[in-house]
């Protein structure tokens, strides 16, 4: 890829002196808001939670390391190495969902907007419903990844050679996606037309679930471990290069014969994208520090977080997009208002 | 951002065919008092006897990398359960993985190579081969995946000697090194080894390549018989006898050999290089293990380097030191070696 010098790049738009830093000092390994209350996931034991007037608070979610967590905007659930479940609320209020009768990991972690959750221990699969039935299936090796589909109780369970959609409340058999190669993360586009995992090695790939026809999206140098879909899903920008690799979505074959875009260049891999909720902009975080916010039509910078120290590891915009907060490796952060 | 060598988390692998002593041996490190916490990746729960938070349970999961090398293998479990423990640093000192007895310890170690986020983290210390003095030389017969495991090894624990006779102790030591003369090797009874012998090795740090010399002429008793080790190496490979010979315990594995070569001229390295990439590239499903010092041309830094199956590293190491004498020496272990290709190969790259 492309080597671009920092030192050449004409002086960008900044607003630095705009970000108020947050006394986080963990690092962070998520972020979501809950209304506009920015929520920290640390890496082991405790999120802390940041309220409008800026007000710290800490709350204690697992016995151990935090392995996953996902939010609806209402709540975050996270998993734990200690086997447990944790529901969080914007009151920092917080409940066990489920324990993990071997005390087994809780690996992953989805919402679905109905108050339905899915969760994966080892090789096995939960959901459960808003009403509180729960139903698992065993994919045929350790879960990767889970993701509910926009529309409908189903859920695409990442493993081994490919993805598995599972309908919980049907007798029908779960169907089955195969791609060799070891699936992590999976996301399906908000039009429910497409589903993307990315893979283990630095690539992901695709299914037009209409006819299930493949889609290789690779070239990064690095895994992929942030995703983020663009308002209206048209487009899924992506971490793992030196640039934000923005795949489109908006015709009928998705990616399928086209390039990418490829926005933002630093000489930094990127580590975080975050689409903004309403707006065709973008928050990127690198590998060194840096946050960047980036018009989507025209690569536009503006400076958030001057680079230096660890990477983003944590980067999210609150619902209304009026808010972006950022968390670094090293336990830095901070939120900017618009 | 990769941590310094180290300060990344030491891993030891530890294998042995069913019934050897593995879990004999994972007790005794974490019963004894050593001050040191360990992470500890078992296969099955509740064989430990010791309460450790930080043990945990692994599916082994082998899959292929889809880079179109059959050989790069490696264990997604492992990748998973790393990431996990990496955001518990600063909690444990070094991690343990247990195999089953049936493992193959390359995708392991693989695992420890390829991963840019575990690489970045922890190091591959060594791999440790718990073996049954009484049924290993059975099992090397009939079990390929024991065979693999005495081949693929660093430190190779001999394990309940007080239920074999001496010669019957010489005997499977010989079957031993004729599959695998450069492992340490120590004879115990129900695992009683010093934790220093078997952790902290730096068996894969490429700085301590240094003793890549067959170990079993100083193996101690029962091993004053043994012939010269070059004369070991010196053999063309097909030797078809599997069974001891005039009382001389010197056997060479029909089907799992290593190969030494040395040059006390130097090598060249554009033509060295390649030559070593091509192999491990077309015969790697061959080769577990390959180590080596060189000495190359208009070079006055030691070369090392090191692989498993396909996976090579290698760097400069140090300079030669005065008197030293620059002789290159490389290490193969593997299966069905193609020796005379190799020693030609090696031969055209020496420099006369």
């Amino acid at each position: 890829m492309t080597q671009f010098d920092p030192g050449e790049t004409p002086s960008i738009a900044s607003v630095t002196d705009q970000v108020r830093a947050l006394p986080v000092s963990m690092p962070a390994t998520s972020l979501y808001f809950l209304g506009d209350i920015a929520v920290f996931v640390g890496a082991e034991e405790n999120a802390v939670m940041v309220n409008e007037a800026g007000e710290v608070s800490t709350a204690a979610i697992h016995g151990g390391a935090v392995l996953c967590a996902a939010s609806d905007g209402k709540r975050i659930v996270t998993g734990g190495d200690d086997g447990k479940l944790v529901a969080l609320n914007a009151k920092g209020e917080t409940s066990v969902l489920a324990t993990d009768a071997k005390r087994r990991w809780i690996d992953n972690v989805a919402l679905h907007p109905d108050g339905a959750v899915a969760w994966s221990a080892g090789k096995t699969a939960f959901v459960r419903s808003g009403k509180g039935d729960e139903k698992s299936f065993d994919a045929p090796s350790t879960v990767g990844g889970l993701a509910f589909a926009p529309k409908g109780l189903r859920v695409a369970v990442a493993h081994y050679n490919g993805v598995t959609l599972w309908f919980p409340n049907m007798a029908a058999k779960p169907e089955f996606l195969e791609w060799a190669g070891s699936h992590l993360a999976v996301t399906f586009s908000p039009d429910n037309k497409f589903l993307v995992t990315a893979m283990h090695e630095p690539a992901l790939h695709g299914w037009r679930l209409a006819d299930n026809r493949h889609m290789r999206m690779s070239g990064y140098p690095g895994r992929v471990r942030s995703m983020s879909w663009s308002t209206g899903g048209k487009g899924l920008a992506t971490s793992g290069a030196d640039t934000v690799i923005i795949w489109p979505f908006t015709s009928k074959d998705g990616p399928m014969g086209k390039e990418p875009a490829m926005l933002a260049p630093l000489q930094a891999r990127v580590s975080m994208v975050a689409c903004h909720p309403k707006q065709d902009i973008m928050a990127t975080g690198y590998s060194n520090g840096t946050v960047l916010i980036v018009r989507l039509e025209d690569g536009a910078e503006i400076l958030v977080r001057r680079n230096g120290g660890e990477p983003v590891s944590a980067l999210a915009w609150n619902a209304k997009g009026t808010l972006l907060a950022f968390g670094t490796e090293d336990g830095d952060a901070g939120i900017l208002e618009f | 951002m990769s941590e310094p060598s180290s300060q990344k988390i030491p891993v030891t692998v530890l294998t042995g065919y069913l019934g050897a002593g593995k879990t004999t041996l994972l007790n005794r490190i974490l019963s004894e008092n050593h001050g040191k916490k360990y992470a500890v990746i078992v296969n099955e729960f509740g064989e430990i006897g010791i309460d450790n938070d930080l043990i945990i349970g692994a599916d082994e999961e082998v899959f292929e990398m889809n880079n179109g090398c059959v050989c790069c293998t490696v264990r997604g479990d492992l990748v998973r359960i790393m990431d996990g423990l990496i955001k518990r640093k600063g909690k444990f000192d070094a991690i343990i993985v247990e195999t089953t007895g049936l493992a193959d310890p390359a995708p392991v170690a693989q695992t420890f190579f390829v991963d840019e986020d575990v690489q970045k983290n922890a190091r591959l210390d060594a791999v440790v081969t718990v073996a049954d003095a009484k049924w290993l030389s059975d099992r090397l017969k009939d079990a390929p995946e024991a065979k693999n495991q005495i081949a693929f090894a660093d430190v190779i624990v001999l394990n309940k000697t007080d239920l074999v006779s001496k010669p019957e102790l010489a005997e499977v030591e010989a079957r031993i090194r004729g599959i695998n003369p450069y492992a340490k090797l120590h004879r115990t009874e129900r695992c009683k080894v010093a934790l220093s012998d078997v952790l902290e090795r730096g068996a894969f740090d490429l700085d301590r390549i240094l003793e890549i010399e067959p170990e079993f002429l100083d193996a101690g008793d029962g091993h004053d018989h043994h012939h010269d080790h070059d004369h070991h190496h010196g053999h063309g490979h097909h030797h078809d006898h599997g069974h001891s010979h005039g009382g001389l315990k010197h056997y060479h594995d029909e089907e799992m050999q290593s190969l030494s070569l040395r040059s006390d001229k130097p090598l060249d390295p554009t033509l060295f290089m390649p030559w070593l990439q091509n192999l491990v590239a077309t015969e790697g499903q061959k080769i577990l293990r390959s180590k080596g010092i060189l000495s190359f041309t208009d070079d006055d830094d030691r070369y090392v380097f090191q692989g498993v199956h396909m996976m090579l590293e290698g760097d400069h190491q140090r300079k030669w030191k005065e008197g030293e004498p620059r002789e290159s020496r490389v290490v193969f272990i593997g299966r069905e070696l193609p020796e005379q290709m190799i020693r030609d190969g090696f031969e055209s790259c020496i420099v006369t």
